[in-house]
């Protein structure tokens, strides 16, 4: 893992936001490099800036001031068309809360991530079949997401974030609507995802959670340090 | 590039929050609905009656001119003699008197006192060849004054004749028995419509030396004027003009000209101001449903704030979001336009009954409520869609 390739790598990251007359920092000079294949938890408490590290990481926000390269491109001055590219192309979200469309089946969920990468009708549905096979849903492949539970319905998710073979799996508290339970098969699954050689990114606040994953960084006042599960 | 799928499947989502949300889309398309329908069934409504008016006016004779006189002091109509001076005049290919009272007549030994004759020459026939709906017009052997045949319209035949076998039946007028060889395919327009139809038998046709020797008059009121080919007809509406003057020593006070060609020309001019200025009226209705239709929009954009948000994290860029939603509205729009444009044909139907005109589907008319709704929904969702495009993805991720 030491010798892979750097795919995430993030220079003196700050982000501002303008609150009235004052300004507040987010972030306060964040380096972090992420190696292909790796497996890293960013844990911090709520209001630690790790939701503007997410955004940023994901490309739905741009710093300040500071260098981030994603997979080999200069992620700085990018207009909105081309970061939704990247989005597209190098970044599979999980969220929370699934982020599920109600009134579309699994399939056609997990198809939104292909549409935008404009893939044509019959190559779609096989894909997004395959990719909910992959995720133990071949018998719910069809059903709303209503008609599904909790960890089914992040696994949807999941399928959707792989579709289209994204650099970084970036996930935002995956657990976090799930019980233990669930959220252990769910957690499982990252595993899985992991072994074959995918990227995870992972935001938790439950240090349990961030357990799973093979480094964790820390959060706090907006600036990170590497650490161990123990001194979160 | 927007792409199949894309379209496909917003065209398909669009479907899905039509239906979703029956009542609100229900009464967002009601303002096109109404918009499109008021347009169309004005439009098709003001085309009808004009071709129909039209077609009666063609039917009284393009290419001719219809001289009518009043009486006046000095001169109580149009002598045979003048009748020849006018058919002298250069371009006239024939002048056809007619003579028209009101006269009884009997069938059946029924009698109808309220029954129009009309006298009328061979010439009337040769020019006026598709008034006739059955039988045989007026011909030059029946000229002489003492063959005795008519020609009856459709009213006569309902009123009198009672729908019997028409053709070869006998009638009396003025004493005489006529035989009826033909019959007209409509009433004679101008007659019917300046009497009362309710107490009116209809109209019979018969030779004109016949009703100039039973009228005991020795003119005429009404003339038609053919035009020669090959002349035009303001041409020799002029020349005609001068010479009546010269009949009325110079005064034009007692006769006026019909020109149906002029008057055609100003009818379609009429239709098209009329067109324009209902279409307009109507098209108001279109913008009210087209303020409906942003409203809906607006609403939509806000509830699925997330739904966007969403999109964006997963590699929508800003124009397919906006692409998407600009769907979303011209279907709507469309779909009540598909509504409207139905239920105009529909009254335009009933009012074609109800004005005992033909009904014609006009293509035009179809076309323009699909442009106009279509148009309203690009017009009116741009806004919508343009706001949806631009919302944060951070923030509406976020939303509730």
């Amino acid at each position: 893992m030491e010798n892979s390739e750097i795919i995430l790598s993030m220079k003196n990251i700050v982000k501002e936001y303008e609150m009235g007359e004052e300004v507040f920092r987010a972030l306060d000079d964040v380096s972090l490099e992420v190696r292909r294949g790796e497996f890293l938890a960013v844990l911090g408490p709520s209001g630690s800036g790790k939701s503007t590290l997410m955004n940023i990481i994901g490309c739905l926000d741009t710093p300040t001031s500071g260098e981030y390269i994603l997979n080999g491109e200069l992620v700085a001055d990018l207009d909105e068309r081309q970061l939704a590219h990247i989005r597209n192309k190098e970044i599979g979200f999980i969220f929370q809360s699934f982020h599920l469309l109600q009134r579309q089946t699994a399939q056609e969920n997990v198809e939104l991530a292909l549409i935008y990468a404009n893939q044509d009708g019959r190559k779609m549905h096989q894909r997004s079949a395959e990719l909910l096979t992959k995720v133990g849903l071949e018998d719910k492949i069809k059903s709303l997401p209503n008609q599904l539970s909790g960890g089914q319905q992040q696994r949807v998710a999941i399928a959707r974030a792989i579709a289209n073979n994204p650099t970084i799996l970036l996930a935002d508290e995956p657990t976090g609507a799930l019980d233990q339970k669930t959220g252990a098969q769910v957690m499982q699954l990252f595993h899985e995802l992991n072994e074959e050689g995918r990227t995870i990114i992972m935001i938790t606040h439950d240090s349990k959670i961030a357990s799973h994953a093979g480094r964790i960084v820390k959060i706090l006042d907006g600036r990170i340090s590497e650490g161990e599960i123990g001194d979160a | 590039m927007i792409g199949i799928s894309v379209i496909r499947q917003s065209i398909k989502m669009a479907l899905q929050n039509i239906k979703a949300n029956k009542m609100r889309s229900f009464l967002t398309m009601l303002g096109i609905v109404i918009g499109v329908a008021a347009v169309i069934a004005l439009m098709t409504i003001v085309q009808m009656v004009s071709e129909s008016v039209m077609g009666q006016m063609s039917g009284l004779g393009a290419g001719t001119l219809t001289i009518a006189t009043m009486q006046s002091p000095m001169k109580e109509g149009l002598s045979e003699k003048d009748i020849k001076t006018l058919d002298e005049i250069e371009g006239v290919d024939g002048v056809s008197p007619t003579l028209s009272f009101t006269s009884t007549s009997v069938y059946n030994g029924e009698v109808y006192d309220k029954t129009d004759v009309q006298g009328k020459t061979d010439l009337y026939f040769k020019h006026n060849e598709d008034i006739m709906g059955g039988g045989r017009g007026l011909n030059e052997m029946d000229m002489s004054g003492d063959v005795y045949v008519c020609v009856v319209d459709p009213q006569y035949v309902k009123t009198v004749l009672l729908g019997k076998q028409v053709i070869g039946n006998k009638i009396l007028i003025g004493g005489y028995e006529y035989t009826i060889v033909g019959v007209r395919k409509t009433d004679e327009s101008i007659s019917s419509y300046m009497s009362d139809n309710s107490t009116h038998h209809g109209t019979v046709i018969i030779p004109y030396k016949n009703a100039l020797s039973m009228s005991g008059k020795g003119f005429v009121d009404n003339a038609e004027v053919y035009i020669e080919e090959g002349h035009s007809v303001n041409d020799v509406e002029k020349a005609l003009r001068q010479g009546l003057r010269n009949i009325y020593n110079g005064s034009e006070d007692f006769f006026y000209i019909i020109n149906m060609e002029s008057l055609m020309t100003m009818m379609a001019s009429v239709q098209g101001m009329m067109g324009t200025l209902l279409g307009g009226i109507a098209s108001i209705s279109l913008v009210v449903g087209g303020i409906g239709i942003m409203n809906m929009m607006l609403t939509t954009v806000t509830e699925r704030t997330k739904e966007i948000g969403l999109r964006k994290a997963l590699g929508a860029e800003p124009f397919r979001i906006q692409a998407q939603f600009l769907i979303e509205s011209v279907v709507l729009s469309v779909c009540g336009g598909i509504i409207g444009i139905i239920l105009g044909l529909l009254i335009a139907l009933i009012a074609a009954k109800l004005l005992q005109t033909d009904f014609s589907l006009s293509m035009t008319a179809i076309l323009l409520g699909f442009g106009f709704s279509g148009g309203v929904g690009v017009i009116f969702g741009w806004m919508p869609a343009k706001r949806a495009s631009e919302l944060n993805p951070i923030d509406a991720l976020r939303a509730d």
